[in-house]
Formats: C-alpha cells, sequence, structure tokens
C-alpha cells in the first residue's frame, strides 16, 4: 500500500433530506433530526416508515427526513400513529413531538397509547419551553425557570413541578422501553442514538410501546448563546432529568 | 491527514462545534454566508492536527460537517 484512499467517515444520512433547517442556531432539533435519520437507515426503514409529525417547532419534519408523513392535530401524534399503526401493522409507524405538544395537550393521548402498548415509537424532545409560539411555560419547564408566561419563574406552589415524562411511561403497562438522554455533547449524543435503535427494534419485534426523551436546548427561548444553553443541559436539566434507560422489557421477559 | 468540510451555505454559526473539537482547531471565521451568519472554519495553518473523530460532526445541529480520514501510512512511504 502505498497509498490509502480518502474516507468519509461522517456525512448526512440519506433520510435527512439535504436542505437547510428553519431552527434557531444551536437548536438541537437538527442533531435529533439525524440520530432518528441515522437510525432510519442503518434498519433499512425508510421506504417502510411513516412519520407522524406534532406541532411546535419540529412542525416542518416532513420536509427534513425522507418518510412518508402525516402531520397530527396538537398533541394528537400518539393517536394518530394508533389509528396508522392499526390499519397498517406492516408499516414502521413513529412520532416526533416536542414537549409543549406532548406533555401538555398531548398528555391523555401519549399515556393511553402506552398504555395500550401500540406497536408504535416516540422521540419526545424535551427543551423545558414551547419554542415555536415565543417560549411560553411548558409542563417540563424547571424550578425558578423564567419564561413569557412565569416571568418571576415557574413557583411550585402555583405551577407545580416539572413533569418526569419517561418516568411515568415507564411505569405505564404496555411500555416496552423507555429511556431518556440528553444531545449535549458527543458522549450523549451517542447514548441517544443508541436509544432511539433499541426503542425502533422493539416495535419491528412487534414487542410494544417505545419511547425516548431527548434534552435539547432552545438557545433562543432560554435567551442564551448556544454554547451556554448546552451547559445548561448539564449543569440545570440532567440534574432534575436523570438519564438512563427508565424500562426495558427485555430485560424482563416481555410485556405479553 | 484527516479533514472536514463545513458547509458553508448551512453552518449557522452556533460554535458547538468549537466546544467539542480535542485539538481545537475550529475557530469562527470573519466571512459572513448568505444567511448572515459568521461560519466556523478550521485554519490553513492547523489542518493538519485534524484527528478525523468527527465530534463536531456528531455536535452540528445542522449536518454542515463532512469528516473524511485517510487511514495513516507506513514509514518511509
Amino acid at each position: 500500500m502505498t497509498q490509502s484512499a480518502e474516507k468519509i467517515v461522517f456525512r448526512k444520512p440519506e433520510s435527512v433530506i439535504d436542505r437547510a433547517t428553519h431552527y434557531c442556531p444551536g437548536c438541537h432539533h437538527g442533531v435529533a433530526h439525524r440520530l432518528v435519520g441515522e437510525v432510519l437507515d442503518e434498519l433499512g426503514l425508510a421506504e417502510n416508515a411513516i412519520l407522524i409529525a406534532s406541532i411546535g417547532c419540529s412542525v416542518f419534519l416532513y420536509n427534513y427526513l425522507n418518510v412518508d408523513s402525516v402531520e397530527a392535530p396538537h398533541g394528537r401524534a400518539p393517536a394518530v400513529a394508533t389509528g396508522v399503526k392499526r390499519a397498517r401493522p406492516d408499516k414502521f409507524v413513529f412520532t416526533y413531538q416536542g414537549d409543549g405538544d406532548l406533555a401538555s395537550i398531548g398528555m391523555a393521548e401519549i399515556i393511553h397509547a402506552a398504555n395500550r402498548g401500540e406497536k408504535v415509537c416516540v422521540v419526545f424532545v424535551n427543551n423545558t419551553v414551547y419554542g415555536m409560539t415565543g417560549g411560553q411555560m411548558a409542563p417540563t419547564t424547571l424550578l425558578g425557570q423564567v419564561t413569557t408566561t412565569s416571568p418571576a419563574g415557574r413557583c411550585m406552589t402555583h405551577e407545580g413541578a416539572p413533569i418526569k415524562m419517561t418516568e411515568i411511561i415507564a411505569s405505564l403497562g404496555g411500555t416496552a422501553f423507555a429511556a431518556r438522554a440528553a444531545l449535549n455533547n458527543v458522549k450523549n449524543i451517542k447514548t441517544a442514538k443508541k436509544y432511539i435503535k433499541k426503542a425502533f427494534e422493539f416495535q419491528l419485534s412487534n414487542t410494544g410501546f417505545g419511547f425516548v426523551e431527548l434534552l435539547s436546548a432552545c438557545p433562543t427561548n432560554w435567551k442564551m448563546t448556544p454554547v451556554k444553553a448546552n451547559e445548561r443541559i448539564e449543569t440545570e436539566m440532567i440534574p432534575y432529568f436523570p438519564l438512563g434507560v427508565f424500562k426495558d422489557v427485555s430485560d424482563e421477559g416481555g410485556v405479553c | 491527514m484527516s479533514r472536514i468540510v463545513v458547509q458553508e451555505d448551512r453552518c449557522k454559526g452556533c460554535l458547538l462545534c468549537t466546544t467539542v473539537c480535542p485539538v481545537g482547531i475550529i475557530v469562527q471565521s470573519d466571512r459572513f454566508n448568505v444567511s448572515g451568519y459568521k461560519v466556523a472554519e478550521v485554519c490553513e495553518a492547523d489542518a493538519d492536527k485534524c484527528t478525523g473523530c468527527a465530534s463536531c460532526a456528531q455536535i452540528c445541529p445542522d449536518v454542515a460537517i463532512t469528516v473524511y480520514k485517510t487511514p495513516k501510512k507506513k514509514k518511509g512511504e
């Protein structure tokens, strides 16, 4: 060997459309899209997948992922996914939702879809704020966090504590896999991809409901630089929202 | 030798890549792209320090970085 050929070790996955996104600088939706795209490519699902897009900043997800998609009303993605999966059980069905969509208006849908053990997957992007509408308080907003609707900071006695969705989903009978990862550094991003892949594989084996929460930054509504916002995930979010796998039925012998 | 290529029209100048580079060679340039963001770049003087670890590409929210790696040649070639 006199000359070694140059190899591409990282490039945009095929399932992610080559197009500029509308997200703000430093927004972690882009990382989450890429991870989903990479997993779809690795499992060879792109041709067979149906994405249920939600409302929020990720509303234009169907423009960025090269899969068939249905746009669901606010919070109703798990209900639409239920219908799609039951009508077409041969298809791979997943939703992609933010915390304003999934944890507030969509709370009933997500809880019951998980409890019924629908064979769908949910990618849940938690950035502790309503991003698209201008930074209002979300159910996951941390205590003391200033938003446009909690200008003095979220208060325990008035607004209650931030909801830990992964723990709730993990406690439900139909859930096959529930895990939380963060997108703030390379190690956590790699773990996040592993979790997404695992959740997707549980649907492929027809085991049950798969849920992955991704702690993400929203520099614009947190009023921080992207680098500072990234640090906030480590210093404020991860201590309240612990990372890890909360339920994995492959360790327990299946849901039914 | 390894290298990265930043797709400048996609870069939004968030600088997350600069925080994860293990050799610290990614910096913000003085150039603006069509969207008005100052893009990230690797100075020519530092280009040979790139290890091809792809950390910058992993964290880039806009998938604007492609990483190329050339396997090491044997000595004397």
